[in-house]
């Protein structure tokens, strides 16, 4: 059954056919992508910087240009997380204007997935699945998890077997059924495209990709408005599939369109790890033959090793003068730590990819000090406590007297003495 | 020798509602060069202009993507299970 809409349909990414508004996201006759196509001139009374100040404070007040249906009335306030001016990250790594976009604290399950989650499954609803499903790596199986039990639709959601604990349990919470596959995120994710071949289900990342996607769009939204209506010189943003660093830029060239915004040339910059980067050595070797890998790396929440839009993410970041770079799983431990220490925000192992690689692109005279840049920051530390085992020590506990204290407090400082001492004289 | 390749519902409309068939195929070449033959209709619909597979197209082995096994020079085996599974997303480069 065809929904149509006026302000958007579906549309082949390579042939151009339009397909209306259902749950599909290839196209039958050329087998390339389908992605929503909007008609901006019909929003552009309505898409203002007045009537979005006027809306609600969450991706809702951009619900124009979201292929949400008509009388759709969204209640989760998803989104509209803040930008925060990096002052004490961008002191230590030698950046002046550096922005840190914080979808740590994202609502309702603290990652940016939340936002894709919401569009893909008003969608759902529309489209009247009983179930809905997913392949993920976590943060969107707990958000499909999250949002289901609230709309009250069952959801399947299919994730590598190895997952984190507090991810595995954070979809469990919300009564989703969970089935853990012994493979990697791409064997998931294939199993996933013939599950929803073969069941009516609606899979947020499968059949309603195409609207699912365009979630994504909110952060490149929020980056704008949150600076003044104005556009970064350059966007740092982590690469598991590499649609959300497509999605941003479809934001700000919307926004240009639109005169929300005056005209700017963003560059691109893309963050993976080194255990699985098919898009930054893509990027590296000057080319958009994006070859698999098999990933391993502690940041699971990127780890796709055949990123589905790794192709159109490489020649993007290409063709607007930016980079991709690549980090061990140390220097990700360090990311984390550091953002920790500066900023006060507690990011997962993929904000650590995204730290350390914002750092480097300063480090290498890539990123100018003075420009304004954002990092996006997608997920939440909470979940991936699991890569800081070790790193702390475990405190011994002390009586509760005041003399202990003091004894614990000198006993303290003089270990850090010795260990000042011991890095003067080279032990 | 004889592999199973395994389809996905939206190709099956140029198979006559198959959606698996055997092929003696030896290698992915050869078993494009078969579909060409068997199902042409499905031929044209899964390589391009220049006749090459659509790279919206992944490749599957017994759940292992062919490029990790060699790719084309990849030697099929007697029992083989090969799917053709449409790439979900990919975006206009």
């Amino acid at each position: 059954m065809n929904y149509s809409c006026s302000r958007y349909e579906l549309k082949c990414n390579d042939c151009g056919k339009r397909f209306g508004n259902q749950p599909l996201s290839a196209c039958p006759d050329c087998l390339a992508p389908l992605e929503v196509a909007y008609d901006l001139d019909a929003v552009r009374g309505i898409f203002t910087r007045e009537n979005i100040a006027a809306g609600p404070p969450s991706i809702w007040r951009y619900a124009a240009l979201l292929p949400i249906p008509d009388g759709f009335q969204p209640d989760l306030p998803v989104g509209f997380t803040p930008l925060i001016h990096a002052k004490n990250l961008g002191k230590r790594i030698g950046a002046t204007n550096l922005y840190v976009k914080n979808d740590a604290v994202c609502f309702p399950t603290l990652s940016f997935k939340d936002r894709v989650v919401s569009v893909a499954l008003a969608n759902a609803q529309r489209f009247g699945f009983e179930t809905v499903g997913c392949s993920s790596t976590g943060n969107l199986a707990n958000s499909v998890a999250a949002q289901a039990a609230r709309l009250g639709i069952k959801a399947c959601i299919l994730v590598p077997a190895d997952l984190e604990a507090a991810k595995i349990l954070n979809t469990q919470v919300y009564g989703a059924r969970l089935v853990r596959i012994d493979g990697n995120y791409d064997h998931v994710n294939r199993l996933c495209s013939q599950i929803a071949d073969e069941y009516t289900w609606g899979f947020v990342n499968v059949n309603l990709r195409p609207y699912y996607a365009e979630g994504s769009k909110t952060v490149g939204y929020e980056i704008a408005e949150k600076l003044g209506w104005k556009l970064p010189d350059n966007v740092v943003v982590p690469m598991a599939g590499g649609s959300l660093i497509r999605k941003i830029r479809k934001a700000f060239q919307e926004l240009i369109y639109l005169g929300l915004v005056e005209e700017k040339h963003v560059r691109f910059f893309g963050a993976q790890a080194t255990g699985c980067s098919p898009i930054a050595t893509a990027v590296k070797q000057g080319t958009e033959d994006v070859q698999p890998q098999k990933p391993n790396t502690i940041a699971r929440s990127l780890a796709i090793g055949n990123p589905a839009d790794g192709p159109a993410a490489a020649k993007m970041i290409r063709d607007s003068g930016g980079w991709a770079e690549d980090v061990s799983d140390v220097e990700i431990v360090s990311g984390m730590q550091e953002l920790a220490e500066t900023e006060g925000i507690f990011t997962e192992t993929a904000g650590g990819v995204t730290t350390a690689v914002t750092a480097r692109l300063y480090a290498h005279g890539r990123i100018l000090p003075d420009e304004i840049t954002v990092a996006c920051i997608t997920g939440n530390g909470l979940k991936t406590t699991d890569s800081l085992v070790g790193h702390y020590a475990e405190e011994r506990a002390i009586r509760p007297r005041l003399a202990d204290f003091g004894d614990y407090l000198r006993e303290l400082e003089g270990a850090q003495e010795l260990a000042v001492a011991g890095d003067i004289h080279g032990n | 020798m004889a592999i199973k390749v395994v389809l996905p519902t939206a190709f099956t409309r140029h198979t006559d509602g198959r959606k698996q068939f055997d092929s003696s195929a030896h290698d992915l070449p050869g078993l494009l060069a078969d579909i060409d033959q068997t199902f042409p209709a499905l031929s044209t619909q899964i390589k391009d202009d220049d006749g090459k597979l659509r790279r919206f197209i992944n490749i599957y082995v017994n759940d292992e993507d062919i490029r990790f096994l060699g790719g084309e020079s990849y030697a099929f085996k007697d029992g083989d299970e090969v799917m053709l599974i449409p790439s979900i997303a990919g975006g206009k480069i």
